[in-house]
Formats: C-alpha cells, sequence, structure tokens
C-alpha cells in the first residue's frame, strides 16, 4: 500500500534516497515516527486484552479466598444469609437472579419477537419512522428512571391486583415485569436485524408456493431467522440477570429462598449493592465473591451469544 | 382453522405486539412528565444542596464533570484503537481475533461488576478513595467497547479511493490518517461519542461505590460527588423526597433523551456522506 512495494527491486540506498526526497518524508525520522505511531495504536488497541485481565484478576483475587474460607459447597448451596451470623450461603439469591430473568423473557421474549415481525414485515414506512426512533428510546432510558417508573406504576398496580393473594407490590412478579419491558429493546433490534437479513428469495418461493403474506412470515422467515433471533434472546437474558438499580427498586429485597412470585426476593446484583458499603472483612469478601459468580454467569451467557451470533452469521 | 384467519390472527398479533410496546414508552415518558414538571422549581436548581432545597444542581455540575473525565480517557483509547484495527492491523491476525473477542467481552459485563471492579482497583488498591475520578476511570472502561465499535464503523465507511488519493499524493499513513480518514470519519465517531455520554449519564451501579454518593459538588476529581442519576437514586430510596424524585426524574429523562436525539441525528449526518 506504501512506498515499500514499489520500492522492491531498488537496493536499500536507493529507498533512503527516495523517502529523503518524498514530500512528505523526512528520511529516517518520518520512517521513525510511522513505526512510534503504528506502535501507539497497537498498545491502545491491546487495552482492552489488559482490562479483561485486570478485570479477571481483581475479582477473583478478592472474591475466591472467600469462597474457599466458607467452603465453596455452603457458599454456592447454602440457603441461608445472615452475615451477622457468619453465614453465607447465596443460593437464594442465585435463585433470584435466575427466576426474575425467566420472568424477563416470559414477558419480553414474545412481545419483542412479534414487534421485530412487524417492524420487519408489516410495518408501512411512515409508522416505521415513528416506531423504530421509539424503541431506540426504550433502550436509551437509565434503568434508575425504568426503576422509579417501577416502584410508583407497576409496584401499586400489581399490589392492587394480588391484594387478595397476599400481594405486596414488591415482587418476582413485579420485577419480571419490569425488566420484561428493559429487555424489549434488545431483543427487537436483534430479532430484526436477524429477520432483514434473510434472503428475500425465501419469501417470494413460499408466495409462489401459494402462502399467504402472514403464513410466509411465521413459517418461512421466522425459522430462517431463529439463530439470530435466539442470539438476541440470550443477549436480552445478559441485560436482566445483570440489571441492578431498577431490580432493587422493585423486587423487595429479602435475602431468603423464594417463596412464590407474588412474595419478595433478592438478586445477587442487588446483593452487592445493598449490603456493599457497610461491609467489612469475610462480610465484604463474600459480597465479591458474589460478584465473580455473576462474572462467571456472563462469562457463560456471553460466549453462548457469540457464538449464535457467528452461526447466524454463517447461515446467510 | 382456514389459513384466511390464522393470517388475520397473526397480523393482529404483530400489531398488539407493536402497539404495546410503543404505548409502554409513551406511558412511562408522559408519566413521569406530567408528574414531576410541576415540582420544577427554581429552588430545586440552587447551586447548594440542603435538605430543604433537594437541589440537583450540584449533581448535575458532577454529572458535566464526570462526562468530560470518561471522555477525556475513553475516546483517544477507542479511537485508537479503532484506527490499529481498521488501518494497520492484518485481517485475523492473533492478536485481532484476541482484542475482538475481549471487546466483546467488556461490552457483555454489566455495570455492577464494573464498579466492583473499580472500587477493587482505583478506590481500594490505588487509594483514590470515593471520588469523581475514580468514577471517571470506571466508567471509561465501560464505555470503551462502544466508542471502539463506532468509530470502526465509520473509519471502514471511508472509501479507500480516500486513502489511495492520499497515498498518491505523497502523504504517510500518519498524516493520511488524521488528515483525510478521521476528518471524513468524524460524523460517526460522534455518534458514538453522544451514546457514550448517555450512557455515562444513566449510569448508577458502575458508580455508587466509586464516585460515591456525597450530595455536594466536591473541591476537586479526588472528592466524592454523587451524578444525577445516583442522585435520582438516593432520593428514591430515601423516600422523602418523591415529588423531587418526579422532577429530577423529568431532569434526567430529558437529558438523555435529548443526547439520544443527537446522536441520531448525527448518525443520519454520516449516511449522507
Amino acid at each position: 500500500m506504501e512506498a515499500e512495494n514499489v520500492t522492491m527491486l531498488r537496493t536499500e540506498a536507493d529507498v533512503k534516497r527516495m523517502v529523503r526526497n518524498q514530500p512528505g518524508g523526512h528520511g529516517n525520522s518520518a520512517r521513525l515516527k510511522e513505526s512510534i505511531a503504528k506502535y501507539i495504536f497497537m498498545i491502545l488497541a491491546s487495552m482492552s486484552i489488559v482490562l479483561v485481565v485486570l478485570i479477571c484478576v481483581f475479582l477473583f483475587a478478592n472474591g475466591l479466598p472467600a469462597i474457599f474460607k466458607i467452603g465453596p459447597r455452603e457458599f454456592l448451596l447454602g440457603t441461608t444469609w445472615k452475615p451477622g451470623n457468619n453465614i453465607y450461603g447465596i443460593l437464594p439469591m442465585i435463585l433470584g437472579s435466575v427466576i426474575v430473568t425467566i420472568g424477563a423473557i416470559i414477558v419480553g421474549v414474545p412481545i419483542g419477537i412479534l414487534t421485530a415481525v412487524y417492524l420487519s414485515r408489516f410495518c408501512s414506512r411512515k409508522l416505521y419512522k415513528f416506531i423504530y426512533p421509539a424503541v431506540e428510546l426504550l433502550a436509551g432510558i437509565p434503568s434508575v428512571v425504568y426503576g422509579f417508573f417501577g416502584l410508583v406504576v407497576i409496584v401499586p398496580v400489581v399490589a392492587a391486583l394480588t391484594k387478595e393473594l397476599g400481594g405486596k407490590g414488591k415482587s418476582i412478579l413485579t420485577a419480571s415485569i419490569l425488566l420484561g419491558i428493559m429487555i424489549l429493546p434488545t431483543i427487537i433490534s436483534m430479532a430484526k436485524a436477524a429477520l432483514d437479513a434473510v434472503p428475500e428469495s425465501y419469501y417470494e418461493g413460499s408466495l409462489a408456493l401459494g402462502a399467504t403474506h402472514e403464513r410466509t412470515v411465521f413459517h418461512v422467515m421466522v425459522p430462517a431467522a431463529k439463530s439470530g433471533i435466539f442470539a438476541g434472546v440470550v443477549l436480552g437474558v445478559g441485560r436482566a440477570i445483570g440489571e441492578t438499580m431498577a431490580v432493587i427498586m422493585v423486587a423487595g429485597n429479602q435475602a431468603r429462598m423464594p417463596k412464590g412470585i407474588l412474595q419478595g426476593i433478592r438478586t445477587m446484583t442487588a446483593n452487592i449493592v445493598l449490603e456493599m458499603g457497610y461491609a467489612t472483612d469475610l462480610h465484604r469478601e463474600a459480597l465479591i465473591a458474589t460478584g465473580v459468580v455473576l462474572f462467571i454467569f456472563l462469562l457463560i451467557i456471553n460466549s453462548i451469544f457469540s457464538w449464535m451470533k457467528r452461526k447466524s452469521e454463517a447461515e446467510h | 382453522m382456514s389459513q384466511k384467519t390464522e393470517s388475520v390472527l397473526l397480523r393482529l398479533l404483530t400489531y398488539i405486539a407493536a402497539i404495546l410496546t410503543v404505548a409502554t414508552l409513551l406511558f412511562l415518558i408522559a408519566y413521569i412528565l406530567m408528574k414531576g414538571i410541576p415540582y420544577l422549581k427554581p429552588s430545586l436548581f440552587a447551586l447548594e444542596y440542603n435538605t430543604e432545597n433537594v437541589s440537583l444542581m450540584p449533581a448535575l455540575i458532577n454529572t458535566i464533570v464526570m462526562v468530560f473525565l470518561s471522555l477525556l480517557v475513553a475516546v483517544p483509547m477507542g479511537v485508537g484503537s479503532a484506527i490499529y484495527l481498521v488501518e494497520y492491523a492484518k485481517k485475523g491476525s492473533k492478536l485481532v481475533e484476541l482484542i475482538r473477542l475481549t471487546t466483546e467481552t467488556l461490552s457483555g459485563i454489566p455495570s455492577i461488576i464494573y464498579g466492583l471492579f473499580g472500587y477493587l482497583l482505583f478506590v481500594m488498591q490505588l487509594g483514590m478513595g470515593y471520588s469523581i475520578l475514580g468514577g471517571a476511570l470506571t466508567i471509561s472502561i465501560m464505555i470503551l467497547p462502544l466508542i471502539m465499535r463506532q468509530t470502526e464503523e465509520s473509519l471502514k465507511a471511508v472509501p479507500d479511493l480516500f486513502r489511495e488519493g492520499s497515498f498518491g499524493l505523497g502523504a504517510g499513513k500518519l498524516r493520511t490518517i488524521f488528515a483525510i480518514v478521521l476528518p471524513a470519519s468524524i460524523p460517526g465517531i460522534l455518534a458514538g461519542v453522544i451514546l457514550a455520554i448517555g450512557r455515562i449519564v444513566g449510569e448508577t451501579a458502575a458508580l455508587i461505590y466509586t464516585s460515591g454518593t456525597v450530595a455536594g459538588i466536591p473541591a476537586s476529581v479526588m472528592g466524592s460527588g454523587r451524578t444525577l442519576a445516583i442522585h435520582m437514586y438516593v432520593l428514591t430510596n430515601e423516600g422523602l423526597y418523591t415529588n423531587q424524585a418526579y422532577a429530577t426524574a423529568v431532569v434526567l429523562l430529558v437529558v438523555v433523551l435529548g443526547i439520544n436525539a443527537l446522536s441520531a441525528f448525527a448518525a443520519k449526518k454520516l449516511v449522507k456522506v
């Protein structure tokens, strides 16, 4: 690309003379400048590697000792969390995170995928210009605002509707609804991209066989886009399980085993934020260890996501 | 069920889903605006915070400082990385693969993990304590993948013809990048930076144990101070100032939505080029 290709046939002395005579080049100093710049950019690009290594090192170095001090079994499968009595079992929080995430999927995935199908195949251009930006706005709203909205709107509504069943509002159900709304934009944009990537010939082929537009979309296009859509769902799972502030405001945060969807629950993320402020010694380390467990969950989810995304890209 | 009924039903389902999505957004925005705007009083914007006025001004100023500091770290790093990936690196080399993998990992890590990491590294290990600087450094790691990806996309969108023309005129690689390629991709980079600002403004979990929750404006960046989003969280948590929390939510919402609109505008400029 550079002068190198042109000058390959000449002797080194010629090359040096040529570079020196170039309008932009000042001999060795110019070449030095170029290669220094290259290494600076390379170092900057390698920072992301360094950062991931640093994050792993700091989390594991500060969290793993606590897990072994408490005992991996007691820590991961213990059903009681009582820092005051030195009992650190985070199974309630692991279950809490998993359950609200499943709830968020039940609420968010059907609506998200159907909205994506609508945007990709049913929407008029005029409406699209209105609805797609709305989805993007949904993604831009900060989680603390979602949490506040959940607290002042969803919690009272759920409390009123489930009063006879003993519901208090701050519950698994409320957290699931709120998280379901929060993962909508992720699922919609990923599913829409996957649907848009399906070749038009699939659509035309199905129409030619006599299927209606709707049948074609649901029986041909959606199945053809399934790994891309699934990748979106996995990304949504990552968002839901890592969400912190919004969940804290609506989930009730009781550190006990789940008792039903109308009862409160505490997630791993909530556990960290709620107690980190005053925790000391082993308690503090146990909270960091909770972060380690969450981190491992997310690494697994991210790997599944990358794998699904590559698979979906390879398909079309 | 005949094909016709099935078709109508399926169509209806997608309509309902789309309406639900849009209605949720409109309801959320309208509800917060309606409840909050009546409480947007001048006292809310007083320079000093006290329990009487519950002013959000210090938090707003802290937020601006936070945005500025994080961008100062993350933009050069992100843009530099993207330049390496697009302009220098050989496609498919081991280093590039590794950089891609780690960037993807970074963008998938939730903010609370960044918060923990920032607390362990900046607050504890490096002894910064709860400080604006510690928070800004934490956040800059969080927004790095976003800026990298956006810059990469916009650098890739610059036609090779530009580069060849520049080389043909005798410019070196460095000069080509800074005089030709970067200026041509500014709108795209800007769209990414603005999106990043939106994320910084809305961030809570990564900041609560790095920059802390002190309500005033610190004397220096080594002091603790809460951003607008944390202010909002603390107000909600205390439960004493619900009306002010509504008003704060309005300000936060307007800032974030305005930033998003600005980013979309910048991105549209990119498409025109």
